[in-house]
């Protein structure tokens, strides 16, 4: 018996349709044949749910019907929800007096620690001048796929990341030694050196030093051929206020030059182990070299004024010669490293002396 | 005493008039207690919308207490609507995790609990019906709402859709229970 069969013969005897000996005859069969038995029960059970269910959406329907009549006859009204604005208020108002003292007496306050604190918080209103490499990861791997030889070198990186942070750094000495913002290495577990011609140098902290954000770090690449004497030469002493400046950094995969004038001779909130120019300087630019006229390396920019134009903070180059002693102490490794005290760059034309220190200075990225 | 033993037998005669689909009864129950339920939920953070759903649902779980044949009014029809309708509110409030309120108990309210979960059941059940005939698709659908819910006869419905005769709109008919009942046991017993 097909169960279609079956099916129509359990609808006809749930409804009484049969006749006696049709009724016999079935009952028979299910004596007889469990599985049509079983087809019998499973079937009913089902055509049961569908009487059920056939009555609770009549039901349904019914009702709503029944509703909307009521309410076109007028015996039942539809009333609006009940505004309970005003008990509460009643209810709560001596709470809320409450509430509100307590909320007036915390905001005397916060605004008291606030006025009392601000000084100490300022930072927050200085930005760091390092980036966020992982937004420009889509563009380094367009430029990539532009230039054949970046492709292949691009390879040092390790594998499967990204970068986390940009900055730029700058030879200290030609064996391979580079000064760049400890903001910009300080929680990387390898660093890349990307120079101005596209080659990708692997390179490691030596030191660290978060107060005046300065940190040393070391190639250790054996495609990296010491440059030698450096062109430019590390000042001791400060420079003078509207003495012309000159930058070279990364806030791109490109070097980028720039040139402003020395603003202040403290930084911000009057620090004097930096100091404020007059250059334009972005993200990626953190670590760079501020040099004068003469090629000296002044300071290393490492933040900006947030809201501000053109209010841009380094750290003065005499800090490197401080940090450089403190690392001398206490690895004596590099106790070799000299820093160059004389620059070559006088006298010469800017586009001369560009083309002599870009070679010096590399893109800093950051991975971890 | 005499009105009261009348009033009985009305609600009596009225829930005997429910299970039998008795229109005038649905009216009547509806027209007397419609306002108390409303005034409950309204005063209770609820809309207009909202006692209707939740009064439409105690009737619901009145007509399948009428349906079964077992049900004895051990109170008044008014205490236990109101009882069905403070229960469901609550539940509703609680899903909707809305501030609940200390519903203000303008009546008397008498346990519903173990009618309320034998209606939570069996909506359920309806429920995994609703849902195999929603997706049975046309013109099953249609086909089998027509017979077993509208009642219509086969003939009718031959004519209706089309079909040359009645033998084959029966046909299609069984053709698509099979499929709905197979509907519905998958959902069944993903269920359980």
């Amino acid at each position: 018996m097909e169960e279609i069969q079956v099916l129509e013969a359990v609808e006809r005897y749930i409804r009484g349709e049969m006749s006696r000996e049709e009724m016999t005859f079935f009952e028979e069969l299910r004596k007889t044949n469990p599985e049509v038995d079983q087809l019998v029960v499973e079937q009913t059970m089902f055509y049961n749910q569908l009487g059920n269910f056939g009555e609770w959406k009549n039901f349904k329907t019914a009702l709503h019907d029944v509703h909307n009549q009521l309410l076109e006859r007028g015996d039942i009204k539809e009333e609006a929800p009940k505004a309970i604005v005003r008990e509460l208020w009643r209810k709560y108002k001596r709470v809320m007096a409450v509430a509100a003292t307590i909320a007036g007496v915390t905001t005397l306050l916060i605004a008291t620690s606030v006025s009392l604190y601000t000084s100490k918080q300022s930072d927050a209103k200085i930005q760091q001048l390092s980036y966020d490499l992982r937004r420009e990861v889509k563009n380094s791997k367009t430029e990539v796929l532009n230039t054949v030889d970046q492709k292949i070198k691009i390879s040092k990186a390790p594998e499967n990341t990204t970068p986390k942070i940009g900055g730029t750094g700058f030879l200290i000495d030609g064996k391979g030694y580079l000064i760049t913002n400890a903001h910009v290495v300080n929680k990387a577990t390898s660093i890349i050196l990307l120079n101005s011609k596209g080659q990708e140098f692997r390179a490691k902290v030596i030191h660290i030093n978060t107060e005046s954000d300065l940190a040393i770090i070391k190639i250790e690449d054996e495609d990296y051929k010491s440059i030698g004497t450096l062109p430019y030469s590390i000042r001791k002493t400060g420079a003078e206020l509207g003495e012309q400046l000159f930058t070279l950094g990364y806030p791109r995969n490109e070097i980028v030059y720039n040139e402003g004038y020395m603003s202040s001779k403290t930084g911000f909130k009057d620090d004097s182990m930096t100091c404020q120019i007059g250059v334009p300087a972005n993200p990626g630019n953190s670590g760079g070299p501020v040099f004068n006229k003469n090629g000296e390396v002044i300071g290393i920019i490492n933040t900006r004024l947030t809201g501000a134009d053109g209010v841009v903070f380094a750290v003065t180059s005499k800090n490197i010669f401080s940090v450089l002693e403190d690392v001398k102490k206490e690895d004596t490794s590099t106790k070799h490293v000299k820093l160059p005290l004389i620059s070559s760059l006088k006298n010469l034309e800017r586009t001369q002396q560009i083309k002599k220190i870009e070679d010096c200075v590399f893109m800093v990225k950051s991975y971890y | 005493m005499v009105t009261t033993v009348k009033s009985i037998t009305n609600e009596i005669a009225l829930i005997e008039g429910l299970a039998q689909n008795d229109r005038q009864a649905i009216e009547t129950i509806y027209k007397q207690h419609y306002g108390m339920v409303q005034s409950l939920i309204i005063n209770n953070n609820g809309t207009s919308d909202d006692a209707r759903d939740i009064f439409q649902e105690a009737m619901i779980v009145l007509y399948e207490k009428s349906k079964s044949g077992s049900f004895e009014l051990t109170s008044q029809l008014k205490t236990y609507l109101y009882s069905v309708c403070r229960r469901l509110w609550l539940k509703r409030l609680q899903q909707q995790q809305k501030f609940i309120p200390e519903l203000n108990n303008l009546e008397e309210t008498i346990p519903v609990e173990d009618d309320l979960d034998q209606h939570d059941q069996r909506g359920g059940e309806l429920q995994m019906m609703e849902k195999a005939m929603m997706s049975l698709g046309e013109p099953c659908k249609s086909l089998l709402e027509a017979y077993y819910l509208q009642k219509k006869n086969m003939t009718e419905i031959a004519g209706n859709f089309g079909y040359t005769n009645a033998d084959n709109a029966k046909n299609q008919k069984y053709k698509c229970l099979m499929r709905l009942k197979k509907l519905f046991f998958t959902e069944y017993k993903n269920k359980r």
